[in-house]
């Protein structure tokens, strides 16, 4: 089974290429075979791979499938490890990507460019994959990369709109600069470490740094650059909610539950780099709990379903970012987990809205789908409850809980970080069930023209079974004690303490983070069920009209950095658009025809007028040759 | 054999050089500016012979029979253009011909 | 011998298809073809047939020395070796898809047009051969005047001026090149008693330091001009964008790799100490011409100036690399001259496709394209990728090596030239944007790549893609002779690591250095 590992990532390759080379003549069915088919065969090699994993419970599976190049001793190979972090990743890649295929199939039936679709969708598995199983830090730029190339080209897929080509672009260049970072972060590590492979860097980084070292901070900051790039977190997190003009599935899978974590994935990996910079960690858990809050009420006034779901996002990346920021690097890949089931679920759920609403995105033109759509309904509002943690029965509670403990108990967590992270636990309450409330009850405003289908149906109710028990593998030591997700992490995250003193009362917190995630619902029911008329009043007070227009633009950032960059650097290039150095060139040519002009008018033709200049010339010569 | 002085043999090549200049600057008839150039040559040519006799050399004669093949040449091809001149514009005035100018 | 035909059949080619016109006017063309097509065979079974040469001691492969004017220490010598031979690799290529993307392009006068193709690719091929300095100038200007024949026959409506402007640059930096190359070889003259163009023996010249740096400056314009680094990159848009296709792909892909194959072979072994003290300033100008290049692609809106910008952008890097004096970086520089060659010179062929098509460069009339040519769609994404740097095509391995490289010589420069590579994704993506995306301004039909067109792509997406996943066998070929021009800097290279160590990065970041 270990020498088939690079089946995992080469079979969706393989599928993006043979559609991009028989693409245009396949019939439809093929081209959903190729594509779906690739990624299921690759979940398949990841769960029979997953077994094994389990059962041997060895540290990690190595295979090294060529050297990629080697330079005076930089030998970086294309060579994939696994270990019980990537093992979650491509368990989630494959699997969730699997179902998003085969919803995509039915959501994109009737798409003129089908083939185009699935070729980038394998692509972004294959890419994404390479991301987590690769063993040096340079092959996992090449994923990470790969995946910001998929992610532009399936924003932009409806590429006839210009809008949508312009969120692609945006997505492309704000990752992008994270990605510099990131490989200014990786120049560094080589001069340091003299190979970019990430398991000799982990292991040395101890004897190189020692705690605190400035060297560490700068490598984790460069990294943590990438990261919050490419997870859309502050102040990098502008892309995301115009990514949502891609296609639903690829919100899906791409802006919700894969690619967005890679940055959570790339500061897990390097936890020994972080854990040595205590200053970068508190940072990511900063940056972490800001965003969740900024993302969150973003959230709260939204009117575009998938825009929502998009800041939601943000936001419970945010939370995975608090995690890993306080230490609770578990914590934090189990939220990442469960996020992307419930995420997906809602995505998937909103595209099967948006698909028998023609196309309609606005919540203000939903309403009563309760009846007309019910499994979407009863799926839905199992995600919805996972997003909001509802207690005991979703297993959003059960990750989420754990970060807020740990921000609050863990070595590196504060009262400041948990109020923050209680706070947007309530918020996504208010903004989860505002959804719920706007989209399935009231009356109905667009008549449902599609029901969905039984491909769009299965994904749904298998994420919401996973919705639902995927919690119940990691259950707190006070009720339960279930371990099996952070023991199964134990070799490769450290382990986090509590600290001994807020122990004793755990359930007391648990309690406040529950009551807090039911007062979010019951705020949401006040304002969209029971009394409108209180939002309306709400909705005539100046204060609250402008904050809600404040937090609606993604609190002014977009603006703030198309005056910052955008608009400043269009402006200088279109300045220089001639290029001002050559100027100097032409400047040059005019003088020289200046100097034409000038001594063409000495040619007059005047026999006379050149003898005398003869004349003239040989005294100046006589008379310098006999003075000098 | 009488000998002039060098110094005034010199000053009568200065002058008659001087003359021909003179000439050939403010003529405008063409002729009389190929004869200037002629005075002007022999000018130079006397003052040749001038500096040969005073050393003693034959370089100074040698010079000036080279002097002379070249204004025989000069004065050929001047008057052929000068005809052609002629020809062309019907006038000798040389200010005429600067409808030849680049 | 087997270098000097090399040479022979392409001038002998360029001749005959000149002649060969008035017999049969499609004759030139499949003249010039076979003609390219056995050079690049000549070369390949040079590259496949001696790879034990390779990692032997002496980089040279294969050396052919003739007298030529004995009394003046002239000869002609053409020697080969890895870096050379990667070059002609690419020289041969580029030319025969030169030669196929001008089979219906060019109409008129085809006889000397072919003439001209053909004694400007001897010309650079002798440039990437010869080791004998009188030679290395006689090329260097051979390759010139076909070039300006080129572009100012065949070329777009501005071509006279462009022509006229880069042979003004390239004649007149090439003079000063002259002066350098007299200067070396009277001041060895006068040292030796031996006066010689020879390059191995020049090699050992002594220099006191102020004649090195007024020589090298001499060898340096004639080379940046060429590259073109900067302040002096005026001509390189005007020519790229006014030449016809043909001419835009040889100029971008190997015009240009001449200016860094002379920074490589002459200024770095020839004039070490005044190379190390000039090259915290060339890695400035590299910078520069990064950051400065990608502004103003970023502004075109002329498809093929753009792509002209870029070619200034991305060369910026190979000017970085090579003042940074160590393997990775020169490894980068000649991975860039290769990928650069392939992927710039694909998008060109990609504008002349278009322009064929729509008769404008004019990237606002342009949109939509991806439906109705989706083949042409997926090739130039795959171009343009490749120039915004992606992983995993040839780009990256040539930018991220120069980058490490350069990173060990200078931290703050390397910052601002990764910088870069955010700005090279917006140009890029502008592309894309413009030509491919968006609603498509008019309906007429936009016919898709027919099979000679995808003859000509395809062979460089695969060659692009094989340099980005697998490139060793490139970087085995270039080592040795990498590791020639670099001998004279492993002394001073030590110093000036402590120098570095002393001075800034290190100790205001307060890193340990690891026990290397």
């Amino acid at each position: 089974m270990e020498n088939l590992l690079w089946l995992i990532p080469a079979l969706p390759f393989l599928g993006a290429i043979l559609l991009v080379l028989f693409g245009g003549r396949l019939p439809k069915s093929l081209l959903s075979l190729i594509g779906v088919g690739s990624v299921g065969v690759s979940a398949l090699v990841t769960i029979l791979l997953g077994f094994e994993f389990l059962a041997e419970r060895p540290l990690y599976y190595q295979q090294e499938v060529w050297q990629w190049f080697s330079v005076a001793g930089f030998t970086p190979s294309v060579a994939f490890h696994v270990d019980a972090l990537s093992m979650v990743f491509i368990f989630v890649i494959t699997f969730v990507g699997f179902l998003i295929h085969l919803y995509a199939t039915a959501y994109m039936a009737d798409e003129a460019d089908f083939a185009r679709f699935f070729a980038c969708m394998n692509l972004f598995v294959g890419s994404m994959l390479v991301l987590v199983l690769a063993d040096n830090l340079l092959l996992l730029y090449l994923g990470w990369e790969g995946v910001g190339l998929c992610s532009y080209l399936l924003i932009g897929f409806w590429y006839k709109e210009p809008a949508n080509g312009y969120a692609a672009r945006k997505a492309f260049i704000i990752t992008r600069i994270g990605d510099t970072a990131m490989a200014i972060g990786l120049f560094l590590l080589f001069q340091l470490f003299g190979t970019l492979n990430i398991q000799t860097i982990l292991s040395d980084a101890p004897q190189v740094w020692p705690v605190g070292a400035e060297g560490a901070l700068l490598v984790a900051l460069l990294l943590l650059g990438g990261a919050v790039g490419k997870s859309g977190q502050l102040p990098l997190q502008t892309w995301l909610p115009d990514a949502m003009a891609g296609p639903t599935p690829v919100s899906a899978l791409i802006h919700a539950a894969t690619m967005v974590t890679a940055g959570v994935y790339l500061i897990a990996r390097m936890n020994v780099v972080f854990e040595l910079a205590p200053l970068a960690q508190l940072l990511v858990a900063v940056v972490g709990a800001a965003t969740l809050l900024i993302a969150g009420f973003s959230a709260l006034t939204q009117y575009d379903l998938k825009r929502v779901l998009a800041y939601s996002t943000i936001s419970q990346i945010g939370y995975m970012f608090l995690a890993l920021g306080v230490g609770a690097w578990s914590a934090g890949i189990f939220h990442f987990m469960i996020h992307a089931f419930f995420k997906a679920l809602l995505f998937l759920c909103a595209g099967a809205i948006i698909l028998a609403l023609h196309h309609e995105q606005d919540m203000r033109h939903m309403g009563g789908l309760r009846k007309s759509m019910p499994v979407v309904f009863w799926t839905f509002l199992i995600g919805a409850g996972s997003l909001a943690a509802l207690p005991l029965i979703t297993a959003g509670f059960y990750s989420k809980d754990q970060i807020l403990w740990y921000a609050l108990a863990g070595e590196n967590g504060n009262v400041w970080l948990y109020a923050a992270g209680l706070a947007g636990a309530f918020v996504t309450s208010i903004y989860t069930f505002r959804m719920v409330f706007l989209t399935f009850y009231g009356p109905a405003k667009t008549h449902v023209s599609h029901p969905p289908g039984k491909l769009i149906t299965i994904p749904l109710i298998l994420l919401a079974i996973l919705s639902l028990v995927g919690g119940f593998i990691e259950l707190p030591h006070n009720f339960g004690h279930l371990v099996l997700f952070s023991e199964l992490l134990q070799p490769v995250l450290p382990a986090i303490e509590a600290s001994a003193s807020l122990a004793a009362n755990e359930w007391l917190f648990q309690l406040l983070a529950a009551v807090v995630s039911l007062g979010g619902v019951f705020v949401a029911y006040l304002f969209y069920i029971k009394s409108p008329y209180l939002l309306h009043r709400l909705m005539h007070n100046g204060l609250a009209v402008r904050l809600q227009q404040f937090w609606f633009a993604g609190w002014g950032f977009d603006a703030l950095y198309d005056n910052l960059f955008v608009r400043p650097y269009v402006f200088l290039a279109n300045l220089n658009k001639r290029d001002i150095i050559d100027s100097f060139y032409t400047g040059l040519a005019r003088t020289a025809e200046g100097f034409h002009v000038m001594l063409s008018q000495s040619q007059n033709g005047v026999l006379r007028s050149y003898v005398m200049g003869i004349v003239v010339g040989a005294i100046m010569i006589l008379t310098i040759s006999l003075f000098l | 054999m009488s000998t002039a002085s060098m110094e005034a043999a010199l000053l009568l090549a200065g002058i008659l050089f001087m003359l021909g200049l003179i000439s050939v600057l403010i003529r405008r008839n063409i002729i009389f500016m190929l004869i200037s150039v002629e005075i002007m040559l022999n000018a130079a040519g006397l003052a040749f012979i001038v500096a040969g006799t005073r050393w003693v050399q034959p370089d100074g004669q040698i010079m000036f029979i080279f002097i002379l093949t070249m204004a025989a040449a000069e004065v050929s091809v001047g008057l052929a253009l000068i005809l052609q001149i002629y020809h062309q514009l019907k006038t000798l005035n040389s200010d005429a011909a600067n409808i030849m100018k680049g | 011998m087997i270098l000097l035909w090399m040479i022979v059949l392409l001038m002998a080619g360029g001749v005959l298809a000149w002649l060969a016109k008035r017999w049969h006017p499609v004759l030139p063309r499949w003249i010039a073809l076979f003609a390219i097509l056995t050079d690049l065979i000549l070369a390949c079974y040079l590259w496949l047939g001696t790879p034990t040469a390779v990692t032997g001691s002496s980089p040279w492969l294969v050396r052919l020395e003739i007298p030529w004017v004995p009394q003046w220490g002239v000869n002609f010598i053409l020697a080969l070796d890895g870096l050379s031979l990667l070059m002609l690799l690419l020289t041969f290529f580029l030319g025969a898809l030169a030669v196929l993307i001008s089979w219906r392009e060019i109409s008129t006068k085809s006889g000397f047009f072919y003439f001209n193709l053909l004694w400007v690719l001897a010309g650079i091929t002798g440039v990437f051969l010869t080791m004998d300095l009188f030679l290395f100038y006689f090329f260097w200007e051979v390759m010139l005047i076909p070039m300006y024949f080129l572009i100012g026959v065949w070329g777009h409506a501005n071509r006279n001026y462009a022509a006229y402007k880069f042979f003004l640059f390239t004649q007149a930096s090439g003079l000063l090149m002259l002066l350098a190359i007299l200067g070396l070889y009277f001041i060895h003259g006068s040292q030796t008693g031996i006066y010689t163009f020879n390059y191995f023996e020049l090699l050992e010249t002594t220099l006191d330091p102020l004649a090195a740096r007024l020589l090298m400056f001499g060898f340096l314009a004639a080379f940046l001009v060429k590259l073109p680094v900067v302040p002096f990159h005026s001509w390189l848009p005007d020519a790229h964008s006014e030449a016809p296709t043909a001419g835009s792909i040889i100029l971008a892909g190997l015009l240009l790799k001449t200016g860094a194959y002379g920074l490589l072979r002459f200024v770095l072994p020839l004039f070490p100490g005044a190379a190390l003290e000039f090259a915290p300033w060339a890695m400035l100008l590299g910078v520069v011409g990064i950051i400065y290049g990608a502004i103003l692609a970023f502004s075109q809106t002329d498809l093929k100036r753009l792509v002209a910008y870029t070619s200034v952008s991305h060369m910026g890097f190979v000017i970085l690399g090579v003042f940074a004096f160590n393997e990775w970086a020169l490894q980068g520089v000649v991975m860039q001259m290769i990928a650069h060659g392939l992927s710039t010179g694909a998008l060109f062929v990609i504008a002349g496709f278009l322009y064929e098509r729509l008769h404008t460069r004019d990237i606002q009339q342009m949109g939509g394209f991806w439906s109705k040519a989706p083949k042409m769609g997926v090739i130039a994404l795959i171009f343009v990728m490749a120039s915004l740097g992606l992983p995993g095509l040839g780009n990256f391995i040539a930018e991220f090596l120069t980058l490490v490289g350069s990173w060990q010589a200078n931290n703050w420069l390397t910052v601002f030239a990764t910088i870069g590579l955010v700005l090279a994704t917006v140009y890029s993506l502008r592309i894309m944007q413009k030509v491919f995306y968006e609603p498509a301004p008019t309906d007429r039909p936009l016919p898709d790549l027919n099979a000679r067109e995808l003859l000509i792509t395809l062979p460089m997406v695969v060659l692009i893609l094989w340099l980005g996943l697998y490139p060793q066998p490139i970087l085995d070929t270039a080592r040795p002779s990498i590791n020639q021009q670099l001998e004279a800097y492993q002394e001073p290279e030590v110093e000036e690591k402590k120098v570095v160590v002393a001075e800034v990065p290190e100790v205001e970041l307060g890193i340990e250095k690891m026990s290397e």
